[in-house]
């Protein structure tokens, strides 16, 4: 299959597990862990279970009229931010934390952005009653400050990082520091389809009941399962990721990510990694990452602190090259006014990372019979500081 | 002849490698180490290349290759430096850096600039066996090139004896789980590895590393296997304040050999 990863952790020629060899075990542990419960029946009814109960599954697909008018399309939005705890990340970690069980893994740790992933990891955590720690850069702490108490409520440990930008990628690099101390009794739960194989594969298989949601409830609302679009916004790319999946062999579904681009994509302080990254190796990983001539990878920079990484999930990698999706990137700028206006149709307050995906919009010229949806993977009540300090100025 | 295979072939026992960061503490600080280093009882001298993201090295490394970067170190640079070192010094000698810089440096040009430098052999340590074996061994072995491969405690005797195939230095014998510069107090499961690692009678020569920093875990890693790697603790006693380079090199060395 053309978009299916090999046996060796590969799409095309992206992923792979470039790790030391002290996580070799843990990786290879993981990986049967996974092949074991992805077919067992009795794990997947237990998480259908909570997926339904507990986190609220599935969540809306809302025709947003009002959007729609202005934009004279159809334009629906796929509701992850009504999710348990506000974003798409808990379909990856309720299924993760289960797979942490069959391992009888003890300690649980995470890196986080935005602090949507840490929440979620947070709260499986303490569903589970196992021990949790959330490495989360310095920056990030700062402007996420309601994350980090939600953290601390649920119980976790929230370890602040100071080196580099202080943010995403230095949370991951002492996360994956953290696992190869305590290889026996730990589970990574890693927040997005990065990292060494088999992790890009295992959050894909988590999150992409998102797309077959939408399959199911397109058909239902308009007798067409098949989207003419779906835009989703990318920092690692596991919501984008989970909204495409299940249309990725459907070629004639227009797919759009878009990347963070911060003050704008020659600015040097930006995200946008499909623009100024090349192939390399980040977190065990073989994708398109930002760096410099040398091969130092370089401080990203967007507003939106789950967008704020210099890497891309592998798939995504190779979906660019195979020209499936269409990478795209939108400014801070571009992002608030998309996210203001969001406000104002639909009385819907999406997170920082979700508005860069409605500012593509502006960007597509959309038919008046064409049907949109746009993955709105979080909610925005960990950016109201930011929406507020930016409305005055 | 490869000067790894030379040393090992006069040298089994108790082998001191020391591990520095290259373009730390000033720029052109390598050479004046390697100096000293020669002027020692060091065997090998394993440099290494700074990389951003250093992921299997805790904080002493980590600075030390914030600030090599900072110097303007890279391994263009590095390879500049090394250009006449083997007027400098006759021991083995070998690189060790992340895959990223060395793949957008270009790996083949990358062994045989290393190779006309007089480098013996590589450690990458988020090169993956299989990686090697498929893509980048022809690379390695045209230009006479050691692959220093790791392995840990936990590392299954099926999965050593395929690393002992392909490797053709030394292996390099991570004591116990964690990231450079812990302090690794050496008690019975740390002797038991060793011992376990020692009776496997692997091909290749083993040097113990990570957390090795004084005299003691020194002298216990050698009854067990060829030698130890001293990385961080030598990092940390370069910038003794008080004294020289030269000094502190020389006064740590004599303190691990005492
Ligand atoms: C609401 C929300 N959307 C998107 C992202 C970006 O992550 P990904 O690209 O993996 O979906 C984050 C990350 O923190 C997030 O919190």
């Amino acid at each position: 299959m053309k978009y299916e990863i090999d046996e060796f952790g590969y799409y095309g020629e992206f992923g792979g597990a470039y790790i030391p060899e002290l996580l070799y075990n843990n990786l290879h542990q993981l990986k049967a862990a996974y092949k074991e419960i992805a077919t067992d029946e009795t794990f997947i009814g237990t998480l259908n279970e909570l997926l339904t109960d507990y986190v609220g599954r599935p969540s809306p697909l809302y025709y947003a009229k009002r959007l729609s008018e202005h934009y004279q399309t159809n334009i629906y939005l796929k509701r992850e931010d009504l999710n348990h705890t506000g974003a798409h990340k808990i379909n990856n970690t309720i299924g993760q934390i289960f797979l942490a069980q069959r391992m009888r893994k003890k300690r649980i740790i995470a890196e986080t952005g935005a602090g949507q992933h840490g929440v979620a990891t947070a709260t499986v955590c303490a569903l589970m009653g196992l021990e949790c720690i959330v490495y989360m850069g310095a920056t990030d702490i700062e402007r996420q400050q309601p994350n980090v108490d939600r953290m601390q409520l649920l119980g976790a440990r929230v370890v602040p990082v100071h080196s580099g930008s202080q943010t995403l990628k230095d949370a991951t690099n002492e996360a994956i520091r953290d696992w190869i101390a305590h290889p026996d009794d730990t589970h990574y739960i890693i927040g997005s389809v990065v990292g060494p194989d088999p992790y890009p594969e295992i959050v894909t298989h988590f999150q992409s009941i998102i797309g077959k949601e939408i399959a199911i409830q397109l058909a239902e609302k308009t007798g067409n399962k098949n989207p003419t679009a779906i835009i989703a916004c990318v920092g690692g790319g596991s919501n984008a990721i989970g909204a495409f999946h299940h249309f990725l062999s459907d070629e004639k579904v227009a797919l759009y990510a878009v990347e963070g681009s911060g003050e704008g994509i020659y600015s040097g302080r930006t995200a946008a990694t499909m623009v100024q990254g090349k192939p390399g190796i980040i977190h065990g990983s073989k994708t398109y990452l930002m760096q410099d001539g040398d091969g130092q990878i370089t401080e990203p920079y967007c507003i939106s602190a789950g967008l704020d990484y210099p890497g891309i999930g592998p798939l995504h990698a190779h979906l660019f090259r195979e020209k499936r999706v269409h990478y795209m990137h939108a400014t801070d700028d571009d992002a608030l006014t998309a996210a203001y206006q969001l406000m104002k149709f639909e009385g819907i307050i999406p997170a920082l990372e979700s508005a860069h995906a409605f500012a593509a919009l502006k960007k597509i010229k959309f038919l008046q019979t064409d049907t949109v949806v746009i993955n709105l993977s979080g909610r925005g009540d960990k950016d109201l500081t930011t929406y507020v300090n930016n409305k005055q100025q | 002849m490869n000067r790894i295979k030379e040393l090992f072939n006069n040298k089994r026992r108790d082998i001191l490698t020391i591990y520095f960061t290259a373009g730390f503490p000033t720029l052109n600080s390598t050479i004046e180490i390697i100096k000293e280093l020669d002027n020692s009882e060091v065997d090998m001298i394993e440099i290494g290349i700074p990389f951003s993201d250093p992921m299997a090295d805790g904080v002493i490394i980590q600075e030390s290759n914030q600030a090599a970067l900072k110097n303007g170190i890279s391994i263009e640079r590095l390879f500049l430096q090394l250009k006449d070192i083997r007027d400098v010094t006759h021991k083995p000698m070998v690189l060790m850096g992340y895959f990223n810089p060395i793949m957008q440096y270009g790996a083949e040009k990358f062994c045989s600039v290393a190779r006309k430098c007089g480098v013996d052999g590589i450690i990458i340590p988020d090169l993956p066996l299989r990686e090697y074996q498929a893509i980048y061994r022809p690379f390695f072995e045209a230009n006479d090139l050691a692959i220093c491969f790791l392995i840990t405690p936990e590392t299954t005797e099926e999965r050593l004896r395929k690393i002992d195939e392909v490797n053709t230095g030394f292996i390099y014998l991570v004591t116990s789980p964690g990231v450079t510069g812990r302090q690794v107090q050496f008690g019975h499961a740390q002797t038991e590895a060793l011992r376990k690692v020692q009776l496997l009678h692997l091909k290749n020569p083993v040097l113990a590393g990570f957390g090795i920093s004084n005299n003691e875990g020194y002298k216990i890693v050698c009854k067990y296997v060829n030698g130890g790697i001293i990385g961080s603790g030598f990092i940390s006693a370069l910038n003794n304040g008080k004294q020289s380079i030269s000094e502190n090199i020389h006064q740590f060395i004599k303190s691990i050999k005492s």
